[in-house]
């Protein structure tokens, strides 16, 4: 069957796609996680945490789909990327996971006994559940940069060989903070927003500016690493973009700085770090003139510029190997097949606007500003 | 291949799934017994039933949130413990789950916080279609994640690409309409809708023995009986067999529940007790019914129902074949114009699978021995005995889910709520559709064993290449996790159901037709 899209374009954007939900959960999510690493320190009584927890109570299972989707998605779409990242990060994984399950029973547990003990713990069961992951995924997409140590053999079996403590390292670490910074201050931001004005909005706020500034100075020193580091890879000899997808018929080598190639080719690229900084930059300013809607628009286009700039830098590589760089794993040797990219794409091209139709729909219904009234007198409140 | 990591994958598989699907039938079942309970309150405008939806809708919320929980780990664990599978069947096995997360689980999740607070922000009619798209969503969620899983069962539209060493998709359509994922798909949903009707029908008893809140326990009741009788009734008739004459591998898991080990005359005999012995190859003191298995599973009188024995024949013989697939697959692997192996492929690449069985036995299938193809040939029966008993005690409560609805539902017609024997029977069985579901998970799951795709990838090839450590690890923090959380649940609803609605309905009132009141309680 001959399908109207061709292969490599397929592949394009479904690497799109992939920017698309990961940048789709952190803008969502995103703030939730951030919401939750705050919730300790923002809110100090038991009213003030249950106006920080309802302020995302309804929404937030949705946002998880995000995520949820994401995995289904680089399932669909990329197979090896699917099989090869969540085995080798196996420990990580299992303790991101066992984060993300606290959340919904935190969010629904906390409520149903009024016990102080009971509550403080579901608090920071809460703050495990926001803050951990928020770090992990950063401490991950730092390993992905320097390259993962895995090769494949003819079977394309992938074997490992990294240990769970060997994830941290100081560029990773330092990805993992960004990454909680990054949320943080997407999540004070949201706070920002959705709490009435008082104790609780204004403790939000503070912890943004410091977010914002810590966001900033450690992007541009992660910049600085990737640099002077001279981190990098690239494909060696001839690209077959339209070519089966079998990483072990592509030729990669580890080429110092070639992170840095794609902004010498396309210039327009320098946008995606340009809003990595403006954007916490702009959050800040929303702060400190008390412009809330400024402060959410900057911290979202900040999380968009960073986490463009990881896959803009990274393009064609979306897994290299530190430890057999001919089994990196690539835009054109790790899809799915040209069949089910399309069909995929079909399926997304109708259902993701019907998707964000009715969660606008339901963020509509849900308008206006969390109060400690609300808290105290609605019953369905958490 | 250490074997021992494939049975810790395995058994953190079978945990996780096993307790993930606690919550599931459950969330199925009861979404819609709220949509029925809130259409009632829409088209009568009684507040009653709006107390009875709202207290269901708490108990639901309760339950919800660990299925949420728990579906987390499952989407991923197929990347965690079973990479190479996920590398090799990824190009059609992702797609549902992909699907499910954008039409199914978006809709259930962005309109379940809606459904729990959106009481006073919504009209009531916006508010049942939230409730009614968490239903929809659940259900569909239920529909892709069994296409997936039937896919598993019986992989049609899909074939080898020895370019790519995996299996890659040929037909979409043929995936999503599989027969075998369709009556998975609904005799899971179904068997969702008898738990739910047959925990609210139990709680519903207890109140009405306690005599507390019994004008929504008789209502609760009402709409339980009918729709547990309905969906009792869909569970068994619509149920899982019409899967079973497809191919070898599902003949192998029907001859095997029925632990036949040589093929008899048609019609076949049911077995209603047996012994059945793997070491013996037979089953000892069979006590059969004549005629009936030939007739449910091949609904004819004339139609064969294959023998174990006959079977494994013919699985040798195709072990046989696929070692010739191999051969070609491991030349195009050095040369991908190789011509003759290209074409020797073509012919005898639908046996690929069962060469791969070989390489429990044999390093490289191509040296296997005719003792090796023969042991590799009997590895294809699963475990009999367990096969056999599971599938009698869940069939067996499916027919008395029947009986018990029957009951049920005469009782909520005459109006009469005061037979004790029944309302205590009725508290007492609640955990049963619980025992049935999981054990139907085992029956199918067990009984598509040595294969995680049948015929096409053994289950001890596609794991990931982890270590026994980092398996026990995992294995121990998620039991404790679980754990943790499973008795929480547990005292949470009871300790909701002991509470009973947060709106007070006095009794008497409600019994004179009398509507009550709501009015709105202060957060705990």
């Amino acid at each position: 069957m001959a399908l109207p899209l061709d292969y490599e374009t397929l592949r394009i954007i479904w690497w799109g796609l992939l920017g698309v939900l990961l940048i789709g959960f952190a803008l969502t999510d995103g703030f939730d996680l951030g919401v939750t690493a705050l919730l300790p320190f923002v809110a100090r009584d038991d009213a003030e945490r249950r106006m920080v927890i309802n302020s995302i109570s309804a929404t937030w299972e949705g946002n998880q789909v995000w995520f949820i989707l994401g995995g289904g998605a680089i399932f669909a779409a990329w197979p090896f990327v699917y099989a090869v990242s969540f085995s080798g990060f196996y420990l990580a994984m299992f303790v991101v996971l066992a984060a993300l399950i606290l959340r919904p029973v935190g969010f629904k547990y906390r409520s149903k006994k009024p016990d102080p003990g009971w509550r403080s713990r579901w608090d920071w069961a809460l703050f495990i559940g926001g803050f951990v992951p928020a770090l992990v995924f950063g401490v991950a997409v730092g390993n992905v940069l320097t390259g993962i140590p895995f090769r494949l053999d003819g079977d394309l079996r992938a074997f490992y060989d990294g240990s769970f403590l060997g994830l941290f390292h100081p560029f990773s670490l330092l990805a993992g903070l960004l990454s909680v910074a990054m949320l943080v201050l997407h999540g004070a931001s949201w706070l920002a927003i959705k709490v009435e004005h008082g104790p609780v909005h204004d403790r939000a706020t503070r912890y943004g500016a410091i977010a914002a500034v810590l966001s900033v100075a450690l992007f541009a020193i992660g910049g600085l690493m990737v640099w002077k580091g001279g981190m990098g890879f690239r494909i060696a000899g001839a690209v077959d973009a339209l070519g089966p997808s079998n990483p072990r018929m592509t030729a990669t080598v580890a080429a110092a700085g070639a992170w840095l190639d794609n902004y010498g080719r396309h210039p327009w690229m320098i946008v995606a770090p340009l809003l990595g900084f403006a954007g916490p930059l702009a959050a800040l300013l929303g702060i400190r003139r008390k412009h809330e809607a400024l402060a959410f628009g900057g911290s979202s286009l900040g999380a968009f510029g960073i986490i463009a700039t990881v896959g803009l830098s990274m393009f064609p590589f979306i897994l290299p190997s530190s430890i057999d760089p001919a089994s990196s794993l690539t835009v054109w040797n790790s899809s799915s097949s040209h069949l089910t990219l399309f069909v995929m794409l079909l399926v997304t091209l109708v259902f993701l606007p019907i998707v964000l139709l009715y969660t606008a729909w339901v963020y509509k219904v849900l308008f206006g500003r969390v109060t400690a009234k609300d808290v105290a007198s609605n019953p369905d409140y958490y | 291949m250490d074997m021992a990591i494939i049975e810790l994958s395995r058994l953190q598989f079978a945990l996780t799934a096993l307790y993930h699907f606690l919550f599931v039938p459950l969330t199925l079942g009861l979404s819609f017994i709220l949509v029925i309970m809130e259409s009632i309150y829409v088209m009568t405008g009684r507040e009653i039933w709006r107390t009875v939806t709202r207290f269901w809708g708490k108990l639901f919320g309760i339950n919800f949130v660990l299925g949420v929980a728990t579906g987390i780990t499952m989407e991923f664990q197929f990347g965690t413990n079973w990479s190479y599978f996920s590398h090799y069947v990824g190009d059609i096995f992702g797609a549902p789950l992909a699907i499910e997360g954008l039409m199914a689980f978006f809709l259930e999740a962005t309109f379940v916080g809606l459904m729990f607070f959106g009481w006073d922000k919504l009209s009531r009619l916006a508010h049942l279609f939230t409730t009614f798209m968490v239903a929809v969503g659940s259900n569909l969620s239920a529909l892709w994640i069994l296409v997936a899983n039937g896919w598993m069962q019986h992989p049609v539209g899909s074939r080898f690409n020895p370019e790519t060493m995996r299996m890659e998709v040929t037909d979409f359509m043929s995936v999503l309409f599989n027969p075998v994922a369709q009556a998975k798909f609904v005799h899971t949903v179904s068997a969702g809708y008898v738990t739910a009707s047959v925990f609210v029908l139990g709680v519903s008893a207890w109140y009405l023995l306690r005599g507390r809140w019994t004008a929504v326990a008789k209502r609760s009741f009402t709409v339980a009986a009918a729709f547990g009788l309905a969906s009792s009734l869909s569970v068994v008739v619509l149920g899982d067999e019409s899967g079973y004459a497809l191919t070898d591998n599902q003949k192998m898991k029907l001859a095997a529940l029925e632990a036949m080990w040589h093929t008899e005359p048609a019609p076949a005999g049911i077995a209603i007790f047996g012994l059945p012995s793997l070491q013996g190859r037979e089953t000892h003191f069979e006590v059969k019914i004549p005629y009936v298995l030939g007739l449910i599973a091949t609904r004819s009188l004339t139609g064969e129902v294959t023998g174990i024995y006959e079977l494994v024949a013919k699985a040798e013989s195709r072990i046989e074949s696929g070692i010739v697939a191999y051969d070609a697959v491991e030349r195009l692997k050095v040369d991908r114009n190789d011509i003759a192996a290209r074409e020797r492929f073509e012919t005898h690449k639908l046996d690929l699978g069962h060469a791969m069985l070989l390489k429990r036995f044999a390093a490289d299938p191509r040296q296997a021995t005719p003792e090796q193809i023969e042991r590799a040939a009997w590895s294809t029966v699963p475990n009999v005995p367990v096969m056999f008993w599971v599938f009698r005690v869940m069939a067996g409560l499916g027919f008395f889910f029947i009986a018990f609805f029957l009951v049920a539902f005469y009782f909520s017609t005459r109006r009469r709520f005061d037979a004790r024997w029944f309302l205590r029977a009725a508290v007492f069985i609640i955990p049963l559709p619980w025992i049935a579901a999981e054990f139907g998970w085992i029956l199918a799951e067990v009984g598509r064993q040595p294969w995680a795709i049948e015929g096409v990838l053994p289950t001890f090839l596609g794991a990931s290449s982890l270590t026994v450590p980092q398996l026990w690890t995992t294995i121990i923090g998620f039991t404790l996790l679980y754990g943790t959380l499973a008795v929480i649940e547990v005292r949470l609803m009871l300790a909701a159901i002991r509470k009973g609605p947060d709106e007070k309905h006095h009794d008497e009132e409600a019994e004179d037709g009398v509507v009550g009141g709501y009015a709105p309680l202060p957060a705990e």
